[in-house]
């Protein structure tokens, strides 16, 4: 069976250019980048060209990108790292709707004595703005809050979050997690207020293993893994070599397909998205009004559960992800709906389509002809469900 | 993903019995959308009104709600409303060839619509969970707001299936997955029905042979420790008997808790107690 994989914010296929690019890092040139022979210098230029790929991608200079082992190290150092640097300072601000690598930390600190708030979305998982400006104080050390997210696509206004940071803040570190920002929508941090702001590499076509957290020239950093003097002392560690030089290829290519991104994959998930909505009716948009990445839908259907419409599109072939509970193993839920406020009934029934640039419209169509049968076939087995059909 | 059998797969896939009885005798009706799973059951009894001659189902949950109510509808059929009463979510688990134990909750969810469908034909008090408004509710004390469970009915699961920690009590019956908030009165509840369990007066026997001993103690750890320790989220696990040196390794709440010293103390207590003066118990990484 043909896999249809449309869960690209969960992970991504390796790009065959960025596999072909690591592959010789392995048996051939395994060299160690610190090392003072030949075999490990030639290493280290093409860590360095792979810095500045993942600069160029981001607009930033070359010595602002650390290399990380995943998204999640880079939010944990950004995080741990401003809370070192301003130890009297015991006030973190972040969202509800954070990743658990984010969201997890905070509440791990809030035990620890420090204050968190945690800012409210509405029901279109939008930030209020208003209840930033009067969360920070002169006490905040510092503000994570996520580029886009995972679940919903839902983009935040960063820059307008930064200055409201840089205005109240009191030089409060502003870190976002850009895990599924990167690569989809332009980013500028030439421009940016951000101070420090995280990568993961699989979420772009590079291999699981290797993030990148972004350091603003300037902006003092403590290193939580320390032992070494790689990453300029700011990551502590032999260098992931292949992965990082795999890294910097797909950040080369999300920057040339960053246009396809934004039309022919944009122009997948609307028309998906239309056409669910003409078909199965007690559908809704999770986020539907709110400005989302490209490739992102999160679609809800009424009266029917996830997980028993993954397992039924699994059967085609059709790889997408839910926001119910029963997924997970936890008894709720997604956070991130609860946040907005989605009504339980269709909280459990939400599936996430997320694309890439190797989908095509073959898939699209394939999931416009599977998924309505699945519903209608749960939702009539469904005691709410039946009640709906017959009303 | 998660771990189903072929048989859950199966009966997900090609579910038995769905539908409605309009004629039924009697329905059961357990969940809510709120809480991401519910079922109603319709059973038709023959003339006589003693033997189950139909049933079928509708559920609004995961690939095991759907595969539990498939397995229960074909457990039932053909038995009399006492024997299909008997029937225990364990029975309905084993039918499918198990389920993971966080899914445990849907084979308890099949087992409460048979009990609700039964009481109401009876006439009798209508066993009652996932708070949806029964006139006649068994009695019982609210103990999990978020799911609307009584600590009657999380006692009747926690003593039929043997559960021992808290995590168990909220995969079989979803109590405290939610808030988190009842999660100390579910282990008060826990030590309640285990100590309301009979225990054997014990004795220390005169002389041991090495065999004996070992014996003796494996059983002492099994029975009289593990279930002390289960009640507040601990375990132990036995690791070696070299003569009277038993090792020990703490799990679970135990493993790196401040305490564990002394819990090996009164380990050791319990054992020269039970088994022999002479034991002496060492607490090994393990």
């Amino acid at each position: 069976m043909k896999e249809i994989y449309m869960d690209n914010n969960a992970t991504t296929k390796v790009d065959e250019a960025v596999f072909e690019e690591m592959r010789p890092y392995f048996c051939d040139l395994y060299g160690n980048p610190s090392s003072m022979h030949f075999f490990g210098g030639q290493v280290q230029k093409k860590v360095d060209e792979a810095r500045n790929r993942v600069a160029a991608l981001l607009g930033a200079s070359p010595e602002e990108i650390v290399f990380t082992a995943c998204g999640t190290e880079s939010d944990n150092a950004a995080i741990r790292s401003a809370i070192e640097v301003y130890p009297e300072r015991r006030h973190i601000i972040t969202t509800r709707v954070e990743h658990p690598a984010v969201l997890t930390l905070c509440r791990n600190l809030s035990k620890r004595g420090y204050r968190v708030t945690e800012l409210n979305v509405d029901g279109e998982g939008r930030l209020d703005l208003n209840e930033l400006r009067a969360a920070v104080d002169e006490d905040t050390a510092i503000v994570s809050v996520m580029w886009a997210n995972n679940e919903t696509g839902v983009v935040f206004p960063i820059e307008e979050v930064g200055k409201i940071i840089k205005e109240k803040g009191k030089g409060a570190f502003f870190h976002t997690d850009a895990v599924q920002a990167v690569g989809k929508i332009p980013i500028d941090m030439a421009a940016s207020t951000v101070d420090m702001l995280s990568i993961s590499g699989h979420k772009l076509h590079a291999p699981k293993g290797i993030g990148v957290l972004y350091v603003r020239k300037g902006v003092p950093f403590r290193p939580f893994m320390v032992g070494g003097h790689q990453e300029h002392n700011r990551r502590a560690g032999t260098e992931n070599t292949a992965a990082i030089i795999a890294l910097g290829k797909a950040c080369e290519l999300a920057g040339q397909w960053m246009e396809d991104e934004n039309t022919r994959v944009k122009a997948m998930r609307d028309r998906l998205q239309t056409t669910l909505l003409e078909l199965i009716p007690r559908a809704r948009i999770n986020g539907g009004q709110a400005e989302r990445l490209p490739n992102t839908l999160s679609i809800a259907f009424e009266f029917v559960e996830g997980e028993a419409i993954l397992m039924l599109l699994s059967e085609k072939g059709i790889c997408a992800s839910s926001g119910s509970a029963c997924t997970s193993g936890s008894l709720e839920p997604s956070h991130v709906l609860r946040a907005m406020g989605v009504p339980f009934t269709c909280a459990h029934g939400s599936i996430r389509f997320s694309l890439s640039r190797f989908n095509t419209d073959e898939d699209i169509e394939t999931i416009i002809r599977e998924l309505p049968p699945v519903v209608r076939r749960l939702r009539e087995m469904s005691p709410f469900g039946r009640e709906f059909l017959n009303a | 993903m998660w771990d189903y059998t072929e048989k859950v797969r199966e009966h997900f896939l090609n579910p038995r019995n769905v539908g409605d009885i309009p004629d039924a005798d009697a329905v059961g009706e357990v969940g809510s959308l709120a809480c991401g799973d519910a079922l109603k059951l319709y059973i038709k009894l023959d003339d006589a009104k003693e033997r189950i001659v139909d049933a079928k189902f509708q559920t609004f949950g995961c690939a095991s709600a759907i595969a539990s109510s498939s397995a229960l509808t074909e457990i039932i059929k053909g038995k009399t409303l006492d024997e299909a009463l008997a029937t225990t979510n364990q029975e309905i688990a084993d039918f499918l060839g198990g389920l993971p134990e966080e899914k445990m909750h849907c084979s308890v969810m099949g087992q409460e619509a048979l009990e609700v469908a039964i009481a109401k034909y009876r006439g009798g008090p209508v066993p009652t969970h996932h708070d949806h408004g029964h006139e006649e509710v068994e009695p019982g004390e609210i103990v999990c707001k978020c799911f609307g469970l009584t600590d009657t009915f999380l006692k009747k699961v926690i003593a039929a299936n043997k559960l021992t920690t808290a995590e168990q009590v909220t995969h079989f019956t979803k109590a405290g997955g939610a808030c988190g908030g009842c999660i100390p009165k579910i282990k008060e509840l826990i030590s309640e029905v285990l100590g309301a369990q009979p225990t054997e007066e014990r004795k220390k026997p005169e002389k041991l042979t090495n065999l004996r001993k070992m014996q003796l103690i494996q059983e002492t750890l099994e029975k009289e420790i593990r279930p002390l320790l289960w009640a507040d989220g601990g375990d132990l696990e036995l690791v070696d008997i070299s003569g009277s040196e038993v090792q020990i390794a703490f799990r679970k709440a135990c493993a790196g808790c401040a305490s564990s010293g002394n819990t090996a103390k009164f380990v050791e207590l319990k054992l020269r107690d039970l088994v022999a003066d002479d034991i002496v118990v060492q607490e090994v990484e393990g």
